[in-house]
């Protein structure tokens, strides 16, 4: 096609360069963009309405419509960021276990059964969308929990079962990629020491998959941390610290989506949802460096 | 060197992207202040062309919505895009000039920061609510004062209502929600519900679907929404239906509103006067759930 033009095949490859260029600068232009606006809205609610962080971050009085005769707003928030650190943590105590047991099951147990059923059915659950989890959890696990364990159903229980389930097919992909990416040496190199499957499996893959292991695991904790729609609708969304298992709380996502749109742009009260959506930014940001350090730490 | 010239060409591009994004945000703010002017000089309604956007209440907009594809197939050079995203952005956008039309569920001036003067106010359809129950609740009426005791907290069981002895829960909206700022309003006569007790769920659907699961569970619904899955009470002893409310019988209601800055003209002017018409009031205002506006008796 390009026969005898030289010419030609330089100009595609610059073409080619150029448009790669484009799109790399587009990201991280976007990015950037997205750094700047989430924090300068987010930021307003302490630089022009003059809110203290310390109130922000560590109270728990959550009244942003308060009239200004009565106190003015009053923007505390530490339930919320408890509520999404337990409802995460907790999932991740339950779907880590799973998870991992499962990627170890399909590589190194069984690796026809794991190739041809469990992956396929975990890559169903990635398709899922959120509200669909929702909504089974409204209609399912919420009652389920109502009747067998008290309370209203609407409970922490109820949302850190949801977000198990949610987040186990990361932890579970990316905990089987790192585990298949061991070189194949090493598993030689233990059996021909006599080691049984069980002792290279605990002793030698394990601790060789670790670093990649916990990159899955913080993946899994970022997602659990960002999750909005199926946890709100299970959750309860009542603006308390979570003391018990089967009580309704909250969560910073649950509280963003659900009065986001219904706020006037300036307002105190949508400054101080934009200061949530800042946290969260900030601590995605925080697990994404975890995460880079985690990886760096790979031995294979 | 090589680095340096790597770096230069990205900050060239760089550059360009900018000016491009710039140039293609200028070019579309321009055309969007084109479109809102008809185009048409001798003002004839049949020649109504052009584009507008309408964006905000989640509730209004499958009415908007139907509306403006009827408003297409009877004028097929005008245009109007309707988008959801919730009364507090339709009243900011508006406010903005953003959007040409900023659909909401509550009055301007009941919104914190929003500049409610330069805004005209046209209210197109009304939407009822029903307080509803769970199914095995057997009150069927409830007074303005009991509901006032059961919202903020001073009756929490059903026995001092007329009912079995069973805990009331309490499933409420957004603080945000319009829906819960009518019923704030009207039934609790502002007074605030007590924190911390209730259920938040945020959209009708799931309200609906909480108070059916959820034994002992109470709160209000549009009328578009209430089925058999849930009770609907009376309120004072009446019943909410649409000639209830229409006759002013029946209180619990409110007016959907869509806010222009300044009196609206052309292709947003004939839009609002479309939505006032028996077309759309009888036909997908009707089938929708909410009430003819221009039926009600009462204001």
């Amino acid at each position: 096609m390009f026969q005898g033009s030289d010419k030609n095949r330089k100009i595609i490859d610059k073409a080619g360069k150029v448009y790669a260029f484009i799109c790399g600068a587009l990201l991280i232009i976007i990015t950037v963009t997205i750094f700047y606006f989430i924090s300068v809205k987010g930021l307003s609610t302490f630089l022009i309405d003059k809110k203290s962080i310390k109130e922000f971050l560590f109270t728990t009085l959550w009244k942003p419509d308060r009239e200004n005769s009565l106190g003015g707003p009053a923007i505390g928030s530490l339930q919320f960021i408890l509520g999404s650190v337990f409802v995460s943590v907790f999932a991740i105590i339950i779907s880590a276990p799973i998870g991992i047991s499962s990627a170890i099951f399909m590589v190194e147990i069984a690796q026809k059964i794991g190739r041809k059923l469990l992956q396929p059915a975990i890559e169903i659950f990635v398709g899922i969308p959120s509200v669909v989890y929702g909504w089974i959890g409204l209609t399912v696990l919420v009652p389920f929990i109502s009747k067998h364990f008290g309370g209203l159903g609407f409970s922490l229980l109820a949302g850190i079962l949801v977000l198990t389930i949610m987040i186990l097919p990361t932890i579970t992909s990316v905990s089987a990629d790192t585990i298949k990416a061991l070189p194949w040496e090493i598993r030689e190199a233990s059996y021909a020491l006599g080691a049984t499957r069980w002792q290279t499996i605990r002793r030698v893959i394990l601790p060789a998959a670790t670093p990649g292991i916990l990159t899955a695991i913080v993946l899994g904790l970022a997602r659990a941390f960002g999750e909005a729609l199926a946890v709100q609708m299970v959750i309860g969304n009542r603006p308390v610290l979570p003391l018990s298992f089967l009580q309704p709380m909250s969560t910073i996502t649950s509280v963003i989506t659900m009065d986001m749109a219904n706020t006037v742009a300036g307002s105190v009260w949508n400054d101080a949802l934009w200061s949530l959506a800042l946290l969260l930014l900030l601590i995605s940001l925080g697990f994404i460096i975890i995460l880079k350090l985690v990886g760096r730490r790979r031995i294979y | 060197m090589l680095k340096s010239r790597t770096m230069k060409l990205f900050l060239a591009i760089m550059m360009l992207v900018s000016v491009f994004a710039f140039a293609a945000c200028g070019s579309k703010s321009s055309n969007q202040s084109n479109t809102t002017t008809p185009t048409d000089k001798n003002n004839s309604t049949q020649n109504i062309s052009g584009s507008a956007t309408a964006v905000g209440s989640t509730a209004l907009q499958p009415l908007a919505e139907q509306a403006a594809k009827l408003f297409k197939q009877k004028y097929p050079n005008a245009t109007i895009n309707v988008q959801g995203g919730g009364s507090g952005t339709g009243l900011t956008q508006v406010s903005q000039g953003a959007a040409d039309i900023g659909d909401s569920d509550i009055f301007a001036e009941e919104k914190a920061g929003i500049d409610a003067k330069a805004l005209v106010d046209h209210k197109v359809a009304v939407v009822g609510f029903a307080v509803v129950v769970n199914k095995d609740v057997p009150v069927d009426n409830l007074t303005q004062d009991q509901l006032v005791k059961i919202f903020t907290g001073k009756i929490t069981n059903w026995k001092d209502v007329g009912g079995q002895d069973q805990k009331i829960v309490v499933v409420n909206r957004p603080a945000s929600s319009g829906t819960r700022a009518t019923f704030k309003k009207v039934v609790l006569k502002g007074q605030d519900e007590v924190q911390g007790v209730a259920l938040t769920e945020d959209s009708s659907g799931t309200v609906k679907k909480t108070v059916a699961n959820t034994k002992g569970a109470i709160s209000y619904l549009a009328l578009s929404y209430v089925d058999d899955t849930v009770k609907a009470l009376k309120y004072d002893g009446v019943e909410p239906t649409a000639d209830n409310i229409t006759s002013g019988k029946y209180p619990i209601w409110s007016y959907e509103h869509m806010y222009t800055k300044g009196e609206p003209t052309g292709v947003v002017k004939a839009f609002l006067d479309f939505m006032m018409s028996d077309e759309v009031q009888n036909g997908p205002a009707k089938k929708l759930g909410f009430i003819n506006i221009n039926d009600m008796k009462v204001k």
